[in-house]
């Protein structure tokens, strides 16, 4: 038993500020605080002042003036007589562009690797263990301008097809050059058209009807093949039985949609070399496919010992228990050894994709016109802007960062192990 | 570590406290060393050699400033800046002057508060093209894809050619001159496009130069000079007459060669003498002594012969005087008179 | 009947394992073409293997290294050098090796650099492995010095070089030749210990600035004395004023012997003994020495930084928690190279009006920032890695706050944090060549001002192969240290 002596009741004197527990954490927390916001203040005070020397008033008016810059890769339609609003949105759409492809490729790449840094082939192996050596040991800037060299300096130009010391594969529909790769472009011969929104803003965008529909189709079907799922899982539940249904929900999904693709008259636009370039198709910029593919090596080579790690962490003993209980392999894999596999990867796993996003921003040095090319690289030389865009670059980079961390601990929290 | 580097940081911190608010010239003075910026490296203007000396055209400019004000051509820091570092190195004095291929816009020269003090370039944006293409003019260049460095006047520019012309084309940013001629000479882009010196420049050091060949249009005026802050004129005087002492010395037959005699004494063209010291007290208005021009002109020679030295046909850069030429000569550089 | 056995009553002598078992082929069949996915595998990671060993090998052996100009290799291999032919340009290394080393660096002066490395890496082996003796640390030390000053060289410098190197010599050859216990009964008898090693890792931190950038002996030596005036304040003031007030007054004390006293101190005493080196500014700072110069000095002044963010985190007050946990989540939310735009476009404008420094020291005031962030974290891991336990006995014991982190908790989970710290380190490392973009001369902007040389305009792939390299093998030593390490702490607490 221990007995709680009674607070000493005397009088307030100034020591106990310091020295009695019931002051000392207020104390201290004050003691930051005004610390805190005198740094705050001076380094405001300092700002105003360098800024009042300079004779630039901190405004952000210049964001609605016009850019008079162009940009290669845009999302949506812009051209250089739009303001630095519209160009920074731009900017940030590549950005997540490249952040998303990026997170996804090096998932694969790294879920591939990393399974096969265990494989018992020696040589799969072991290259795969200099794969990972290799691109975690130099730096990814390093690696997006060596890749960047490399399709440059090895791919043909768009020149040599047309003399025919290169041809286009993929049955004549893609072409492979130096300034990128061009794919077919889906198009439609009986359009639904597009709607404006935000009239003529800087924010405007158009969004396609096709495309609305077509979603609209895919969400329904996808729908209904739940449903029909369901219904399969009751029936199992009451007669034991199992309905063949894969047929049936393959083809909710699958028929509609094409049904509704060819009412809308759905063909394949095929890139054609014709004067310079090839014309025609969705063109992958080879700033594009360099940073994505360093990108995703980079953070792949890391995601690969993450997986290596997860699956050694969940132990032996674990699946010879579900092979026990009968599970089949596949069965053991996604009820057993995943879930717990899972737990160990994911968090290290948003901290990966965080740090990709944010070395996307090293886009600058490829040429690629992300936020911080735009909004922090031209938009900021031809204005002289300083603080403002390197204020507004890191807030929308705080702003991702933020977003991707909370929607990642979301889904782990529904992952974590339930303790009780 | 941590201790004495915030040391070393609290030091240096104070001992340029007051360095903006201070004249430059006696700043200058004081630390016995030229802040110079110019650039990270392009080719007979700015580039470091292998013993890590700086040497060019423009770094002839800061080495004539230096040797006019501390009298030795060697008392200078090359600060390299990129095109995005460059103005806020200007502005908050962590340089003295600014001799990096900039042009003279009315923006930078009232929005960001600089002094442009003369022009040492007269240069224009060009393209680059191999002549197996077959293009002749700059109007056929219509859905080309087009390199261009970034942080500089030239995106603007080409925006409003293309814009202009009503053609398309595909702009492929790049960060530096190096990167521009790799994707160029890989054919990953159609065209180079930058000021035609940098591609004369770059041309020079082709395998092949005389592949290919820069258009005839020169879509801009790109007048390059040396820059210091807005507000300090005695300096901004000093930097922009420095500039018009390479410029007059050679209109006036001075050479680093023939300075010694024509210094000696007071010879028969009282504007050389004037200009070199040996008559009046041009120097002393200026805040400096009397042989400031000759130590100038004794850096690296006259403006002449910076231009051979460095960028002129002698080089593998291989520039012609053109618009550089002196204005007896046809070209647009001219001195304000030394009086 | 009885002496037949259906059993053998000996074994049978081994026989040799069948030839497709043993040796390469049984190597192969059982590591490499076990099972057709396998063989698949197998074949196409050899052509792919090949693939690019062929590509390279010609390339890279390639014999150029004398020449001095692109032109000169292009006419030793050929033309359609760097277009898939001819073969690597080496001249660009020989000539320009030294400046992608040391930037700047006066050459005269370039031994310094040389020096605070080979010092730093003697200053760590006590704090980082254990398995180096006390004496052969010392050993190191005395050996590193006198090399030093043999190369500095002057009578006097080999004189001091001989003889630091021959005590070198003798103190390693009395730690070979005596055993671990009659080196114990020695003590015992009465012979000295020698002093713990860790006195010079401490001394470091002063001594490595000073050799980077020279100038004064005295400013160094006036930092370190910060720490003795707090010392002294401390432990006279604690009696008459109790330890609270007297650790506050000696921290104020450190703080204003650093701000105003120093620099006098400094000035005076260089004025009586001027000893000091040629200062060198860290504008001339260059190449790889910048790059480990930002890393190591970021790392170092990240960790206490990192360690107060780290407890401050952790810690149940309110206002400091939000202020720890909101500059640790905006550091880690946005990109280095924002930070490094900050530190070359807007320190400055922060800075009281007129203050002005180098740019080499906003970065390395940035990049120390956004290290302590990360750096917190990873203490945050190894405070969380510690059990309960460690904390609920410290508070048995009845030791305070400050003294429970100081004598318990700290001590076992920097330990733990150890791996954590280096893989930052690492992180750090490689993030340096970002710089480049903001226009300071690390070796991947040096690449950019080498090619802007016409000798060497068009080359690309020699001088990334180069740095590639050289970041590979610090980079690949530094996290196989952290890789023992973790085993060797795993293993420490079984």
């Amino acid at each position: 038993m221990t007995t709680i002596t009674d607070p000493h009741q005397g009088q307030f004197r100034l020591s106990m500020l310091l020295y009695d527990s019931r002051y000392r954490s207020m104390t201290i927390q004050i003691v930051a605080l005004i610390g805190f916001l005198m740094l705050l203040g001076w380094l405001l005070s300092n700002t105003a002042q360098n800024l009042a020397d300079l004779g630039k008033e901190p405004s952000f008016r210049f964001m609605f003036e016009p850019a008079g810059y162009d940009i290669n890769q845009r999302l949506l339609e812009y051209d250089s007589q739009d303001t630095h609003l519209r160009a920074s949105l731009m900017g940030l759409l590549n950005t997540l562009l490249v952040a998303v492809l990026g997170c996804i490729a090096a998932t694969i790449i790294g879920v591939v690797i990393g399974v096969l840094r265990l494989s018992p082939n020696w040589i799969i192996s072991r290259l795969s263990a200099v794969y990972v050596e290799g691109f975690r040991n130099v730096p990814v800037l390093l690696w997006i301008v060596f890749i960047m060299a490399i399709l440059i300096e090895t791919l043909p130009q768009p020149r040599a097809f047309r003399s025919g010391d290169a041809t286009m594969s993929f049955w004549e529909s893609v072409a492979v050059t130096n300034r990128g790769v061009y794919i077919p472009e889906p198009l439609f011969s009986r359009s639904l058209g597009d709607v404006h929104v935000f009239g003529a803003s800087s924010l405007r965008f158009d969004v396609s009807l096709d495309l609305l529909a077509l979603l609209a189709v895919l969400i329904a079907g996808i729908l209904t093949s739940v449903l029909i799922k369901r219904r399969a899982d009751a029936t199992q539940e009451a007669t034991g039985v199992r309905p063949r249904t894969w047929h049936w929900r393959l083809g909710v999904v699958v028929v509609p949609f094409l049904v509704v693709m060819g009412i809308l008259g759905f063909y394949l636009g095929y890139p054609e070399l014709k004067g310079f370039n090839f014309r025609g198709g969705t063109h992958l910029r080879n700033s594009l496919i360099a940073l994505w593919l360093a990108l995703s090596l980079y953070t792949g080579a890391f995601i690969a010992e993450i997986v290596r790690a997860g699956i050694l962490a969940v132990s032996k003993g674990q699946t010879e228990a579900a092979g026990a209980l009968g599970l089949r392999p596949n069965r053991t894999m996604s009820l057993v050894i995943l879930p717990q596999a899972l737990r160990v990867i994911i968090p290290p796993l948003i901290s990966n994709y965080l740090n990709l996003t944010k070395n996307s921003s090293l886009a600058i040095a490829v040429g690629y016109m992300d936020i911080t090319g735009t909004l922090g690289g031209i938009t900021m030389n031809q204005t002289g802007r300083e603080l403002e865009t390197v204020l507004l670059l890191m807030l929308v980079y705080l702003a991702i960062s933020l977003t991707i961390s909370a929607v990642m601990n979301w889904y782990n929290e529904s992952v974590k192990l339930k303790e009780r | 570590m941590k201790k004495s580097v915030f040391l070393g940081a609290l030091t240096v911190a104070s001992i340029a406290a007051g360095a903006s608010a201070a004249a430059t010239l006696d700043d200058v003075k004081a630390r016995g060393k030229l802040n110079c910026g110019v650039t990270t490296g392009l080719v007979g203007f700015a580039a470091p050699d292998a013993n890590g000396k700086w040497e060019g055209f423009d770094v002839g400019v800061c080495r004539a400033v230096a040797a006019a004000v501390l009298g030795d051509a060697n008392a200078v820091e090359f600060v390299p800046t990129t095109g995005k570092t460059r103005f806020t190195a200007l502005a908050s004095g962590e340089v003295d002057m600014l001799a990096r291929n900039t042009t003279w816009t009315l923006s930078r020269d009232v929005d960001l508060k600089f002094d442009f003090v003369g022009v040492n370039y007269y240069d224009g944006q060009g393209f680059l093209v191999s002549k197996e293409m077959g293009v002749s003019s700059a109007k056929d260049l219509d859905g080309a894809t087009v390199c261009i460095q970034t942080g500089t006047t030239t995106e603007l520019n080409l925006a409003d050619f293309f814009r202009a012309n009503n053609i398309s084309y595909e702009p492929v940013p790049i960060e530096t001159n190096a990167e521009g001629q790799q994707q160029y000479l890989a054919g990953a882009c159609d065209t180079y496009t930058t000021d035609a010196s940098g591609l004369a420049a770059t041309r020079a050091t082709f395998e092949d130069p005389s592949a290919h060949v820069v258009l005839p249009e020169i879509i801009s005026k790109e007048p390059l000079g040396p820059l210091v802050r807005h507000g300090d004129n005695e300096w901004g005087d000093i930097v922009r007459w420095t500039l018009n002492a390479l410029i007059s010395a050679e209109e006036l037959g001075i050479t680093s060669t023939n300075i010694g005699e024509l210094s000696a004494a007071p010879g028969d063209n009282p504007e050389i003498n004037r200009m070199l010291g040996t008559e009046g007290n041009l120097g002393e208005m200026l805040g400096l002594d009397a042989d400031w021009a000759k130590r100038a002109i004794m850096a690296g020679g006259n403006y002449g012969e910076l231009f051979a030295k460095n960028i002129g046909e002698s080089t593998p850069i291989a520039l012609a005087r053109g618009l550089n030429a002196q204005w007896k000569d046809g070209g647009l550089i001219y001195s304000p008179p030394f009086r | 009947m009885s002496d037949m056995s259906y059993v053998r009553s000996e074994m049978l002598p081994e026989r040799a394992p069948p030839a497709s078992s043993v040796g390469i082929v049984g190597w192969a069949r059982q590591n490499l073409f076990n099972g057709v996915g396998n063989s698949i595998l197998t074949v196409l990671a050899l052509i792919l293997l090949w693939i690019v060993v062929s590509r390279l090998v010609p390339w890279f052996f390639s014999p150029t290294w004398n020449s001095a100009s692109l032109n000169e290799c292009r006419e030793i291999v050929g033309t359609g050098h760097g277009h898939g032919g001819g073969g690597a340009c080496w001249g660009v290394i020989r000539d320009r090796w030294q400046q992608l080393l040391f930037g700047f660096y006066p050459e005269a002066e370039r031994w310094r650099t040389v020096l605070a490395f080979a010092l730093l890496f003697v200053a760590l082996i006590p704090v980082l492995f254990n398995m180096i003796s006390r004496r052969m640390n010392w050993v190191l030390l005395l050996a590193v010095l006198g090399l030093a000053a043999l190369y500095l060289g002057g009578a006097l410098g080999i004189i001091v070089g001989l003889a630091l190197i021959a005590a070198a010599g003798f103190v390693g050859f009395k730690a070979l030749s005596t055993s671990k216990e009659d080196r114990a009964a020695e003590i015992e008898a009465g012979a000295k210990r020698l002093p713990n090693p860790l006195i010079f890792s401490a001394i470091f931190p002063f001594v490595a600035p000073w050799l980077l950038w020279g100038g004064s002996i005295w400013l160094p030596i006036g930092a370190a004395l910060g720490f003795v005036v707090g010392y002294i304040a401390f432990r006279y003031l604690t009696p008459i004023v109790g330890s609270l007030a007297g650790l506050i007054i000696a921290v104020l004390a450190t703080v204003i012997w650093w701000l105003v006293l120093t620099g006098g101190f400094a000035s005076i005493m260089s004025s009586i003994i001027p000893i000091g080196l040629e200062p060198v500014e860290s504008r001339n700072f260059g190449g790889f020495m910048l790059s480990i110069t930002i890393g190591v000095v970021a790392i170092a002044c990240s960790l206490p930084i990192g360690i107060v963010l780290a407890l401050g985190r952790q810690s149940d007050l309110l206002i400091v928690k939000a202020l720890c946990v909101g500059f640790i989540e905006f550091i880690r939310g946005v990109p280095l190279i924002t930070l490094l735009f900050v530190a070359s476009t807007l320190l400055n404008i922060f800075m009281p009006p007129g203050t002005n420094f180098d740019i080499i020291l906003r970065v390395l005031i940035m990049v120390t920032l956004f290290a302590a962030a990360y750096m917190a974290e990873v203490i945050r891991g190894g405070l969380a890695a510690l059990p309960t336990g460690q904390y609920e006995a410290a508070d048995a014991l009845g030791l305070d706050y400050w003294k429970a982190q100081r004598l318990i908790i700290m001590p076992q989970a920097l330990k733990i944090s150890i791996p954590g710290i280096v893989s930052t380190f690492i992180g750090v490392f490689k993030d340096t060549v970002l710089v480049s973009i903001i226009g300071l001369l690390d070796p991947l902007g040096l690449t950019n001002a080498i090619r802007a040389d016409v000798a060497w305009n068009g080359l690309v792939w020699e001088l990334y192969g180069f740095i590639a390299f050289m970041f590979f093998v610090f980079c690949f030593s530094m996290s196989r240290y952290s890789m023992y390490l973790e085993r060797r702490l795993r293993t420490d607490h079984r």
